[in-house]
């Protein structure tokens, strides 16, 4: 640990649709992988293998490079209680960290209560996409929402310089909590000028940042890059949130060409935001996470696969200590959970893990529930 | 407002609450015909009732067919577009009491049969409404009374239908039932199941169906509420719909929903009503009517906590983006890239057919964050600053009728006016002109006119002013 030790930050990949996790950690050398998947199945010798057993889909190649440096831990047979094969409930427990209640609270919003509990810093949490995940809402926590970090402000359809500038000026006026007496005039009045402050430092990143790291045309790989952007502009941001388009990952027909696809542009993105913040020296204060809500079903349907269970997850970075963590759940039939693999570490665990040993917060209460942790984190 | 029957502003007020908003020619074609006349025109929906050729539309979008209705673009769609405005409103307002939530029901089908059924019965006896949900499929399947069984009850209906869809956990500091009547209450329903069960995947193109199976249904006796029987479902309802608390809870609800914020539900035995008078003249409604909700409907518009409620309430996701699009006049016909509009109110924190709990959507300041703040006014300013929609074109040109030459303060006042009545703060209405007035004199017969008002239109919808109804 050195004198100048900047504060840990959490970066979150949401792989939306769920991806599967039997092509993603493949378990190649297992006979009855190849009879679950007759049309699916990678190839042993393309498998990237990382033991005897198992190894990553070859379009993994990007972060195989990173698992090869000892930097990415694997947690395989990841999941939660009482399977839920529902995309978007399931999403909804992975976000409020609730199996089996419905909540309106995020894991990450109750994270960054912790990190800035005076509200310093309107930039503490920052999510690149549309929409704001559950995942970071929590009672009075601001987190800025970012669909395009160029254009990203308040009234951005006011064309020409001056126009623009005097239209922020007068809503920087408007929104004073002097003017006004509706209901909630102080919230609003609170709430938009933080947006518009965030607005203001946020824009500025872009200008600020210069790296040799080309990123992906894609949209996520575009998000990942502001990832990039935003932390490097020191902004003091702790939570970096961004992930695919919802249904990206949900290969119920033609999965291998969309499958290989997206692992390609992610695996990319995800080893060119490591090089990018290693090019600013800012790879030691930066860990990432990378989830979907649940894996799919063992038994192939032909051209793709359904809704399943058990999945996989990775958290990726210098802090991390990398290696497989978690056991592979077994193909045997009758161990499977209505088909599919049946998870044996709650989520909870890596999600404890991470707030206790990387951002140094206190999980049990944040989980509202002690769940044993692994030792992923240096 | 010496005539308050025909008063412009009173029925955009109206209009906004009732409905999604219109546009001035419409508010003042309903002035012309009067306040009383239009509520019960509102209330009565029975001519020409959707505005809109749906075997058109579906012609046009294959997914709204007969088979997969139900998707949440088709009853946007008819928000927009329907002429009888308090009808869409009020299967809103079911849609966010008595909740499902397509993540778990994933049938399209089956969640349009429920919203099909709220059109029904949502304006009339609310006994016949309890009774509608109890039986409704979706419901069923949510809240898993399906999985009740004689023997060995599931009470998650049993519970809800008590909780959330009738009474609440309390009032006035005291509770309205026992952890018993949960139970009996589940009791009494046992049996109540379905057919064709809900299938998750591919498509879940099969409409479920409501089957009462007396096999398995729990025939002993039940002491529910006090009272005791060998009740069935429709027994437990009727002794629900008498309870005071119950009349309660639902006028709280038409109060939040129509009048002006309430607390959010779960404080409601602690918290009492923000206006008991109004309350109180509810729920006597309730009783007097036998239950009737267009009745209790009828009180409400025609009160005066109504009628001085302007600006009282946050304007939700769907309010907002439903009352832009009838603003500019976009999407009046079926077009490619609906279901871009649809999502905007996802980014704003309402998804149609997904409410984050079974308690639907929190209200009122909660629809607000940074995030949300900040799409919501973009959204608005994007469409209101578009001087090819009709609506915006309807504005600017009603802004010339006025006169070659405009004053700062009469253009911005003019403009508010032609938006339905929004009131500005006077500081807001100062910054706004002395923009104008940098901007030189006002000519409102040059190109550059249109672009003023584009501006001066996004200013306003970025207004705090705005956010309210």
């Amino acid at each position: 640990m050195t004198a100048t030790k900047k504060d840990p930050v959490l970066v979150v990949l949401q792989m939306s649709g769920a991806f599967d996790a039997l092509n993603t950690i493949i378990p190649y050398s297992d006979p009855l992988y190849k009879d679950y998947r007759p049309h699916l199945k990678v190839e042993p010798e393309e498998v990237l293998a990382i033991d005897d057993k198992v190894g990553f889909h070859p379009a993994m190649a990007p972060i195989k490079d990173m698992y090869d440096e000892g930097k990415v831990a694997v947690i395989q047979g990841i999941g939660y209680p009482n399977p839920i094969r529902s995309h978007f409930r399931s999403m909804d427990i992975w976000h409020t960290a609730e199996p089996t209640k419905m909540s309106t609270e995020g894991w990450l919003g109750r994270a960054i209560q912790d990190l800035d509990p005076n509200k310093e810093n309107v930039l503490t949490a920052v999510n690149f996409g549309r929409g704001l995940p559950r995942a970071l809402a929590a009672p009075g926590v601001s987190v800025a929402s970012v669909g395009n970090l160029e254009t990203y402000g308040v009234l951005t359809g006011i064309d020409g310089e001056d126009q623009r500038a005097e239209a922020l000026d007068i809503f920087s006026r408007m929104y004073s909590p002097m003017v006004g007496n509706g209901p909630i005039n102080d919230y609003l009045s609170q709430t938009g000028l933080d947006a518009l402050k965030g607005a203001d430092i946020l824009r500025t990143a872009p200008e600020i940042y210069s790296s040799s790291i080309e990123y992906g045309g894609d949209m996520f790989s575009q998000w990942v890059k502001n990832v990039a952007q935003v932390h490097t502009a020191g902004f003091g941001t702790r939570v970096l949130y961004t992930g695919l388009n919802p249904g990206a990952f949900d290969t119920h027909a033609n999965q291998p060409t969309s499958f290989a696809k997206l692992w390609g542009e992610v695996s990319r993105a995800v080893n060119d935001l490591y090089q990018d913040l290693k090019e600013h020296d800012a790879n030691q204060e930066v860990v990432m996470v990378l989830f979907t809500e649940f894996g799919r079903r063992v038994q192939e349907n032909g051209s793709g696969t359904d809704h399943g269970s058990g999945s996989v997850a990775f958290v990726l970075g210098d802090a991390v200590k990398g290696g497989l963590y978690g056991e592979y759940p077994s193909l045997e039939p009758d161990k499977l959970d209505e088909g599919d693999l049946k998870w044996n570490n709650d989520f909870r665990q890596t999600y404890a893990t991470i707030l206790d040993k990387w951002l140094e917060l206190d999980d049990k209460a944040i989980l509202q529930g002690e769940f044993e942790q692994f030792d992923f984190i240096k | 407002m010496a005539d308050q029957n025909h008063d412009i502003a009173l029925m955009a007020h109206l209009m906004r609450r009732a409905g999604f908003g219109a546009q001035y020619a419409e508010l003042e074609e309903r002035a012309a015909k009067g306040y009383d006349a239009t509520v019960e025109e509102l209330l009565n929906p029975e001519v020409n009732p959707h505005g809109m050729d749906l075997d058109v539309a579906e012609r046009c979008f294959i997914e709204w067919s007969h088979q997969t209705r139900g998707v949440p673009e088709y009853f946007a769609f008819r928000m927009i577009n329907s002429r009888c405005q308090l009808e869409e409103k009020m299967v809103l307002f079911w849609h966010g009491i008595l909740c499902t939530a397509d993540s778990k029901t994933q049938s399209y089908p089956t969640s349009y049969d429920e919203i099909e059924m709220f059109r029904e019965l949502g304006m009339g006896s609310f006994r016949d409404l309890l009774v509608g949900i109890s039986r409704d499929p979706a419901m069923i399947f949510f809240l898993d009374n399906c999985l009740s069984h004689k023997g060995a009850i599931n009470e998650n209906y049993g519970r809800e239908l008590l909780e959330l869809f009738s009474m609440g956990v309390g009032m006035d500091g005291e509770f309205n039932y026992t952890e018993d009547d949960v139970k009996e209450c589940a009791r009494a329903f046992t049996g109540w199941t379905i057919a064709n069960n809900i299938p998750g995947q591919p498509y879940g193109r099969y409409h479920a169906q409501f089957v009462y199976n007396p096999e398995d249904h729990d025939e002993g006796t039940k002491t529910f509420l006090g009272e005791t029987g060998n009740f069935n479902g429709e027994d437990v309802i009727d002794i629900i719909a008498k309870q005071p608390a119950t009349a309660r809870f639902i006028s709280r609800h038409l109060y939040s929903y129509f009048i002006s914020d309430e607390a959010q539900v779960p404080s409601w035995m602690e918290t009492p009503p923000k206006d008991p008078e109004t309350i109180k003249m509810l729920e006597d409604e309730y009783f007097r009517s036998g239950y009737n909700i267009k009745a209790m409907l009828r009180v409400l518009f025609h009160s005066d906590a109504f009628k001085n409620a302007r600006f009282q309430r946050v304007k939700s996701p769907v309010e907002t983006v439903m009352g832009t699009m009838r603003l500019v006049g976009d999407w009046t016909e079926p077009k490619p890239g609906f279901e871009f509009i649809f999502d905007e109110m996802k980014h704003m924190g309402q998804e149609l057919f997904n409410p984050p709990s079974v308690e639907g959507w929190h209200t009122g300041q909660e629809w607000i964050d940074g995030g949300t703040l900040v799409h919501r006014i973009n959204f608005t300013a994007d469409f209101v600053g578009d001087v090819n929609q009709p609506g915006v074109r309807e504005i600017i040109n009603r802004l010339a009728d006025v006169g070659p030459l405009l004053s700062p303060e009469q253009m911005v006042d003019t403009t508010c006016l032609l938006m339905g009545h929004y009131e500005l703060a006077d500081e807001t209405r100062q910054m706004m002109a002395s923009s104008l007035e940098k901007g030189g004199t006002i000519h409102t017969d040059t190109e550059e006119f249109g672009n003023r008002v584009s501006e001066l239109l996004q200013m306003i919808v970025a207004t705090k002013e705005y956010i309210y109804a």
